[in-house]
């Protein structure tokens, strides 16, 4: 019988591969802006036909993803929800879902931008302007922040008064025209335009008004306080609001 | 194409050391540790279910920056090394072997393979580059300050595409283990049927 030549040398293919690999992905890297503006616009147009809504779980096939810092969050009614205005006010005050109801609403449709990359285009957010519940509860002199925190126990977050009472900063109680449903922050989540994502709280249970800004979650763990979209975080997306 | 005719098929032909099986199980835990916490951080059902978000994006960090480790303390075995030379090296044979897997022809006759077959040898030197590429953008997601943001929202793209592939990728690798038990078996006891190595690796010279 032959001697089958033997089968353990041969050129190095192996390691051109392994190298060939990491070009292509360095190469991606310095592309990226390019290809990603290229597939969202394809990847979009596609979402905006698919039935199946599998182009949703790409990279940059639109949509909202889930982001919980916890392992599990109550679920709060129309019945059981409350939300309470107070530190340096005048008069704080607790108001039911009913009770943000029956006040004036706010509707905007801006594009809502994630601190990670993902963007989800002309987003109706409706609700009520944080302002007006500032003006009711009537802020000290010496307040000049407010701090947020949330009914999943661990999500806090913060603003300046000014920030605070810019026209595009809502209570939202609806999203996409739909009441805000659990996943989404419901029954009630800040919604505040012009910053990234994190900055509009989930599940909202407490307004404080305080005499300095406190970091919130993400911003102890490194994320920037004064998160305007475009101008923040190290990112240069397109302004929101 | 020539069999070996003297190969008895009673014998168990010693296909992988100790050291090697531990590479790859260590490897394969690392990388099940990181296919795991990436689904939980990035499908929406698997996110609402488990959430603890800042938890889960530490193990994914750990498991990733810990997945060369295994196979860099590996370098320590002349076995190991060996095989890495195996993996390298492509003959004339492997070509063979590609040109029979684009023609879809399972036949063993037209697929000569050495210790490993030319797709193995693909799939080694890819998913090392590719574990080397998400290592990469993965740090420089995780240390954001350090560089412009620029480079870490690219980063984020080449992460989440190249992870969809790799994920693919290592479906494929684990289907074909599942459909070949006696593979697995070597993994597994170190040990392969003289038969089988006949069968798949003719070439082979244990």
């Amino acid at each position: 019988m032959n001697t089958p030549q033997p089968a353990e040398e041969g050129r190095p293919i192996g390691r051109r591969v392994l190298l060939g690999t990491l070009g292509l992905g360095a190469l991606g890297v310095v592309t990226a802006p390019t290809l990603q503006r290229g597939l969202e616009a394809f990847l979009g147009s596609a979402a905006d036909k698919d039935p199946t809504g599998l182009t949703g779980l790409l990279p940059n096939g639109g949509g909202f993803r889930y982001y919980s810092v916890t392992s599990s969050v109550p679920h709060r009614t129309a019945a059981t929800y409350r939300l309470t205005v107070d530190g340096l006010v005048d008069r704080p005050r607790t108001y039911t879902l009913a009770d943000l109801r029956a006040l004036p609403q706010t509707r905007l449709v801006k594009d809502v931008q994630c601190v990670t990359g993902w963007r989800v285009p002309g987003t109706p957010f409706e609700g009520v302007r944080l302002s007006r519940l500032l003006d009711a509860a009537g802020v000290r002199a010496n307040g000049r922040a407010v701090r947020f925190t949330c009914f999943d126990g661990a999500y806090s977050e913060s603003l300046t008064l000014g920030q605070a009472r810019r026209p595009d900063v809502l209570v939202a109680l609806r999203m996409q025209d739909r009441d805000l449903g659990h996943s989404h922050g419901g029954p009630a989540r800040l919604y505040v335009a012009p910053m990234y994502f994190y900055k509009s709280a989930k599940w909202l249970s407490g307004i404080t008004v305080t005499d300095e800004v406190e970091p919130g979650y993400w911003e102890d763990r490194g994320y920037d306080v004064d998160a305007w979209v475009g101008r923040s975080n190290g990112r240069d997306d397109d302004p929101t609001s | 194409m020539t069999l070996r005719a003297e190969a008895p098929a009673a014998v168990r032909l010693r296909r992988f050391t100790r050291a090697e099986r531990w590479i790859h199980r260590t490897t394969a835990a690392l990388m099940g540790v990181c296919v795991v916490t990436a689904a939980c951080l990035y499908l929406p059902q698997l996110a609402e279910l488990v959430g603890r978000r800042e938890l889960v994006v530490r193990i994914h960090e750990w498991a990733g920056i810990a997945l060369p480790v295994p196979v860099l303390a590996g370098l320590a075995s002349r076995a190991f090394r060996a095989d890495l030379g195996r993996l390298n090296r492509f003959g004339p044979h492997d070509k063979r072997w590609l040109r029979a897997a684009l023609r879809r022809d399972k036949r063993p006759a037209s697929r000569p393979a050495g210790k490993f077959n030319a797709g193995q040898k693909l799939y080694a030197a890819w998913i090392a580059g590719a574990t080397l590429v998400m290592l990469g953008t993965g740090v420089l997601m995780w240390f954001t300050h350090l560089t412009p943001l620029m480079w870490r929202t690219s980063a984020t793209f080449v992460h989440d595409w190249l992870a969809l592939t790799v994920g693919i990728v290592l479906a494929g690798h684990i289907g074909m283990a599942l459909a070949d038990p006696e593979a697995r078996h070597g993994l597994r006891t170190g040990t392969v049927s003289g038969e089988w190595a006949q069968r798949e690796h003719p070439l082979w010279r244990p």
